[in-house]
């Protein structure tokens, strides 16, 4: 049986990653998960500077969901590369980082850095954060931002490009095209919906930064919805996510067109999922007698008979 | 190293309405628990609510021989989550996962300790207060609660020979006001030695007033804090609190993974209504 996908020049052992944001470094996990069974360990979100974050409270439970409004603190992307990145690689880690920037000069600046160093298999534009006032989102809602800044870092790196799109737009389709267009060799989504919970005694967000980004189980729907909308527009490979938490909400993703996938909230709840959810996948292909994972691949069949 | 066990729930004891003790059958946890550790426990089998809550180890349960089998938590009931674990019953299994985070350290030798609890801030003093006692330091609980009949497990210190000192905001018993009226009483009339190792849990208004006073002796404090957390592992920042770095700056510090104890010393409080 082989689960291996191929994103752009990048091979995965497995369809399965964690999420940004979801699973620290990576190296937090490395006594009790084995990093290098996971497709890929996708990073915290990094910029060039550290960041200190939002005040506390930075989350919030909703039904089947969370809402989370970090704020990006992170190390800085020298740190990692220098504090991290080597465990990472000691562990046999498939490393793909989330990078975000202020501005265009930023991203760029970051993706160099992580393109001299040793042990980066690909970067993830993160193009989508709702937490922070000025970069992230603004590039990710913007069609023509979108395309000025895949093809500024598509220009400054040779790694495999992977812009994060954010489904906080109404076409998000049209988003994946642009990225396509500039040059990036996937795309991925979706990231969290912005959102807020208020308190009513108090009559306050029940958030610091008041409102925040919905992720996990309430969103996969929308999610699935916007991987097959994305599928039928670009021909690079897609990274779906959003509120898996089983096997069979894998397979939604790849049927509906998506490559790879991606966890994150559910990881909270059982950081040791990425072990189940592979063994549920190999469960179904041989169920079904598939062979290859990415066989799977965008094979929706649609009433009437039409493939996607 | 944490691990993810379908705990059995053993027992469970009404305290009061919202108060119960609840023990899990978990040996592979139990065994490793250090006082001040903390267990993330899956309140739901579904979705909702999705995610796990934190607990401090009440008591480390142990089989006839000694062996440790399991862990108590103490829960107030509050939200959804600690709401479906007080309705509980024995037989029933919940996956919990730990034990998790930074323990309390242990006095230095010749060193008294003191304990300050405010409400279920008690939970993490049993374990220590038996982990003190094979040092063979002198313990007291400063213990402090809203009203009498919500000081709990008091007849649980008093046997292994710590002293109880308790304070109620109503007065109904113990010393009238907050637990650290009496502290601050008993600190100042010490005479100076033995030195005193302070150990506080419960309210951050609680906690930054015992800081305060270990302040101003000169006395080791640390806290045991209980922000809101989303994973107990330190994927998802959630759980921070603001720390003093060596460059006198501040950042933001993981409550799971550097704490949930931190030294009191290190700690930048918010500014909590008092
Ligand atoms: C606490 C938290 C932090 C996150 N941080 C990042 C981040 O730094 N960069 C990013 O691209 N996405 C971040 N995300 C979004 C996730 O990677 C993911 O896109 C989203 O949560 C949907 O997947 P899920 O429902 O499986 O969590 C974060 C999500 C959460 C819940």
């Amino acid at each position: 049986m082989d689960l291996s996908v191929r994103i752009g020049s990048l091979r995965l052992k497995t369809p399965i990653m964690s999420a940004s944001g979801c699973f620290g470094y990576g190296v937090e996990y490395a006594d009790v998960v084995d990093l290098s069974t996971l497709g890929a360990v996708v990073v915290k979100g990094l910029f060039l500077k550290e960041r200190a974050g939002h005040p506390p409270p930075r989350i919030v439970e909703t039904p089947a969901g969370m809402l989370n409004a970090i704020g990006l603190q992170g190390i800085g992307v020298h740190r990692f590369v220098r504090e991290k990145l080597p465990e990472l690689r000691a562990k046999g880690a498939t490393v793909i980082v989330n990078i975000c920037g202020t501005t265009i000069d930023e991203y760029v600046e970051v993706a160099r850095v992580l393109s001299e160093a040793e042990g980066v298999a690909a970067i993830e534009l993160n193009i989508s954060c709702p937490n922070i006032k000025e970069g992230g989102i603004t590039f990710g809602c913007h069609l023509g931002n979108t395309h000025d800044v895949v093809s500024a870092v598509r220009r400054a790196t040779p790694l495999p490009l992977i812009p994060k799109l954010t489904p906080n737009v109404t076409d998000v389709a049209s988003f994946a095209q642009a990225a396509e267009e500039a040059g990036a060799d996937a795309v991925s989504l979706v990231n969290t919906f912005l959102a807020m919970a208020i308190d009513v005694e108090t009559r306050r967000p029940r958030l610091s930064n008041g409102m925040g980004g919905l992720s996990g189980p309430a969103i996969r729907p929308i999610a699935v919805r916007m991987v097959y909308e994305c599928a039928r527009r670009v021909r690079i490979p897609i990274i779906g996510m959003g509120g898996i938490t089983s096997a069979a909400d894998v397979l939604e993703f790849l049927i509906a067109g998506a490559t790879a996938v991606q966890v994150g909230t559910a990881t909270f709840v059982d950081p040791f999922i990425f072990g189940k959810l592979e063994s549920g996948l190999r469960d179904y292909m041989s169920r079904h007698a598939i062979e290859r994972v990415a066989e799977l691949v965008g094979t929706l069949e649609m009433p009437g008979g039409t493939r996607r | 190293m944490p691990v993810d066990v379908d705990a059995e729930v053993l027992f469970s004891t009404r305290l009061s309405d919202d108060y119960a003790v609840i023990g899990f059958r978990a040996p592979a946890i139990a065994g490793a628990i250090r006082p001040g550790q903390f267990v993330m426990i899956r309140t739901a089998r579904g979705d909702v609510p999705l995610l796990r809550r934190p607990y401090s180890v009440f008591d480390r349960l142990r089989d006839a021989d000694g062996r440790p089998v399991g862990f108590s938590i103490f829960n107030k009931r509050v939200g959804t989550g600690s709401r479906l674990l007080s309705e509980a019953t024995p037989g029933a299994t919940f996956s919990c996962l730990g034990p998790l985070g930074r323990p309390f350290t242990l006095p230095r030798a010749g060193s008294e300790a003191w304990m300050v609890a405010g409400g279920t801030g008690l939970a993490p003093f049993a374990t220590l207060s038996e982990e003190l006692a094979a040092e063979g330091a002198r313990r007291r609980l400063f213990y402090g609660a809203r009203t009498g009949a919500e000081l709990f497990c008091v007849d649980r210190f008093e046997p292994i020979g710590v002293d109880m000192v308790l304070a109620t905001e109503d007065g109904t018993r113990g010393e009238t006001g907050r637990v650290t009226v009496p502290l601050a009483r008993e600190l100042a009339a010490r005479s100076g030695a033995p030195p005193v190792a302070l150990y506080a849990c419960g309210p951050e208004a609680m906690l930054q007033a015992v800081a305060a006073l270990a302040a101003r002796y000169g006395l080791t404090c640390e806290v045991a804090t209980e922000r809101r957390m989303g994973c107990g592992m330190g994927g998802c920042y959630s759980c921070v609190i603001a720390v003093r770095t060596p460059a006198g700056g501040t950042r933001f510090a993981r409550s799971c993974l550097e704490g949930p104890v931190f030294s009191a010393a290190d700690i930048v409080w918010d500014d909590v209504d008092r």
